[in-house]
């Protein structure tokens, strides 16, 4: 892990890339890539998230971008019923999708493998028609945010640099969280519970409890990367939560590598970076990242950030 | 009442389409063990193919074979070439590597027919409506559809439980191995399974394809259906399967039919209009959530996994 191996020297130009970013982007007047970019990191925010389940729980939810969704329409909602304050926005955020994991999780959790998948998918199926049915909230149409969350001055999320900070030191609070966590004891018992689960039954932990608190923490991590989105792009839609994005988070996990703190942040800026790149060349872009996937799956198993442990000086 | 029993036929007719997909994935989750994400592609694939065999030949039945049988090449090739590597990795590998498929196919779909949906016009004797009573007339089509699925469902109870493919298809579900060890041809009977299960989906495709618009991504939503069948019936089980789509299939007709009416018996009108349609959607994802609770490996677990 320490030293100057080429896998730290990439991590570590990564994040220097992503904290200098604005001011290149303001130096040489292309400010797209501040929109890009903050859309990059609030993506990641969201599968670092699910890394936390999926990477080190063994749980793989194929629903997970419906805590997007939650995050962003407790904010969008508020906005339209007029709670301007992203003091109360952003925790309510926060609350309302861990409340909802936790009631998601409780019946999940209860099956295992396969069965999880599914019905993982099937509830966030349940949650988008759930939103395609709020006629109060636009429907299927979105809700258009007029006002961005409100702090106290001099904080401003309307003032775009400003906003990618945030979202920045935000990612690295909730990395640095997730790093924490899965080093401390109910990280242990997580990783464990993913190696064998009756093992750790026998040895006396109640792995149900674990796991649930576990998937209510990345279910909220989430609700705050939908938060961000909602204020991204000053819009919330039952699209945020389509099961294709749920689909998008799984490969940036993968893609990055499962089971790392960064693997899903490389996996973000990777998928996103390329799949602006493939736009740019075609416009049937997605035949070309389809297989792609496939051979990653096929070929590259640690994805990423395993091939670049793999690399020696 | 008469009502009734048209939204029963057409519950009916719905279960049944969600059979035929759900026997395949089924059927190959049971057998290689794998999750096909890919499979709603071979929805969208049957139902492309009928409508361009059917344009060129002029004939809908000369059509749909033609359909029928080029969905299970596509199937069988695509087995050969990519998910024959799948087999015995992770499902979180199948789950990553059959959505890549997906994305695939609705990008290759794009490209060779074109952005906008198709239609598919029906002939003038299966464009008729039938007297069931008295009264009640019901469209000849949707008959077709509930006959030859519900024949589809005796070919494949007679195939599995009858025929000696049925034996080899039986015995590699329950120990892959012995029958490898036995001296079976395994890989060529992977690929006949899994061409099976594509031919299911391209049928339910192509004969969905008059009643609906043919458009990239009309597997999707359906597949997601088929998943919550398989989930209820339990995985590998293809009674469970034909059981739980006909459960599911009257479920969400009924429920979308009558609930409006119901809920505004309880409700102020106002509400109860702003709340049924999302409430007969979610419907059936309820009754898979209470399934779930009571019998976490679905109605019919499938016992020797």
């Amino acid at each position: 892990m320490t030293g100057l191996t080429p896998r730290n020297f990439i991590i570590a130009a990564l994040l220097v890339i992503l904290i200098v970013l604005p001011v290149y982007a303001g130096i040489a007047g292309k400010p797209f890539l501040i929109t890009l970019f903050t859309r990059i990191i609030i993506l990641a925010m969201a599968a670092v998230s699910l890394n936390l389940i999926m990477g080190y729980g063994g749980m793989v939810s194929f629903g997970h971008a419906i805590y997007i969704g939650i995050g962003g329409y407790v904010v969008g909602i508020l906005a339209q019923e007029g709670f301007l304050s992203g003091f109360l926005q952003w925790p309510a955020a926060l609350l309302v999708s861990g409340l909802f994991a936790a009631a998601i999780g409780a019946l999940c959790l209860r099956t295992r493998g396969v069965y999880f998948i599914m019905i993982t998918l099937a509830f966030a199926q349940l949650l988008y028609y759930v939103a395609v049915g709020l006629d109060r909230y636009g429907g299927d149409d979105g809700l258009t945010m007029y006002r961005r969350s409100e702090f106290v001055r001099p904080l401003n999320m309307s003032d775009k640099t400003q906003f990618y900070y945030v979202s920045l030191i935000l990612l690295f609070g909730v990395m640095a969280l997730i790093w924490k966590l899965i080093n401390s004891r109910f990280g242990m018992v997580i990783q464990g519970s993913r190696s064998n689960d009756l093992r750790m039954q026998a040895i006396g932990f109640p792995t149900y409890r674990y796991r649930l608190v576990c998937f209510v923490i990345a279910g909220m991590i989430c609700g705050l990367a939908g938060a961000l989105l909602a204020n991204h792009t000053e819009f919330v839609s039952p699209a945020m939560m389509h099961w294709t994005r749920s689909g998008d988070l799984i490969v940036m996990v993968v893609l990055g590598g499962m089971g790392s703190v960064v693997g899903p942040l490389i996996g973000a800026v990777a998928l996103l970076v390329l799949e602006e790149a493939l736009s740019g060349i075609t416009e049937y872009w997605q035949i070309i990242l389809g297989p792609m996937l496939l051979l990653v799956v096929l070929f590259a198993r640690g994805g990423i950030d395993g091939l670049l442990a793999k690399v020696r000086l | 009442m008469l009502l009734f029993l048209e939204q029963c036929l057409n519950g009916l007719q719905l279960g049944l389409m969600l059979f035929l997909l759900a026997a395949g994935l089924t059927l190959i989750f049971g057998i290689m063990d794998l999750v096909n994400l890919a499979h709603g592609s071979f929805y969208m694939i049957g139902a492309y193919f009928a409508a361009t065999f059917t344009a060129l030949t002029g004939d809908f039945i000369l059509g749909a074979a033609l359909a029928i049988a080029a969905t299970v090449l596509v199937g069988m090739a695509l087995e050969v070439i990519a998910i024959r590597r799948l087999y015995g990795r992770d499902h979180l590998d199948h789950v990553l590597g059959t959505f890549g498929l997906i994305l695939f196919f609705n990008e290759l779909v794009r490209l060779v027919w074109g952005p906008a949906g198709m239609n598919v016009p029906l002939p003038a004797w299966l464009n008729t409506h039938f007297t069931i009573l008295p009264g009640v007339e019901y469209p000849t089509y949707r008959i077709a559809i509930i006959l030859v699925t519900l024949l589809v469902a005796l070919f494949m109870y007679v195939l599995v439980m009858r025929t000696r493919i049925g034996m080899l298809i039986r015995a590699g579900a329950s120990n892959r191995e012995m029958v490898g060890a036995l001296g079976v041809n395994i890989n060529l009977l992977y690929t006949l399974v899994f061409g099976l299960g594509t031919g299911l989906a391209g049928l339910a495709g192509l004969m969905q394809a008059p009643i609906l618009t043919v458009q990239i991504g009309m597997g999707e939503n359906i597949l997601i259906l088929a998943f919550v069948v398989i989930i209820i019936g339990g995985i590998g089980s293809i009674r469970g399967a034909f059981i739980a789509a006909i459960l599911v299939g009257l479920v969400d007709t009924i429920g979308r039919g009558f609930l409006p009416d119901i809920l505004s018996l309880l409700l102020p009108s106002r509400s109860a209009s702003a709340i049924s349609p999302a409430l007969s959607s979610m419907l059936i994802y309820l009754m898979m959530a209470i399934v779930l609770v009571l019998r976490p490996q679905g109605l019919f677990p499938v016992s020797n996994k």
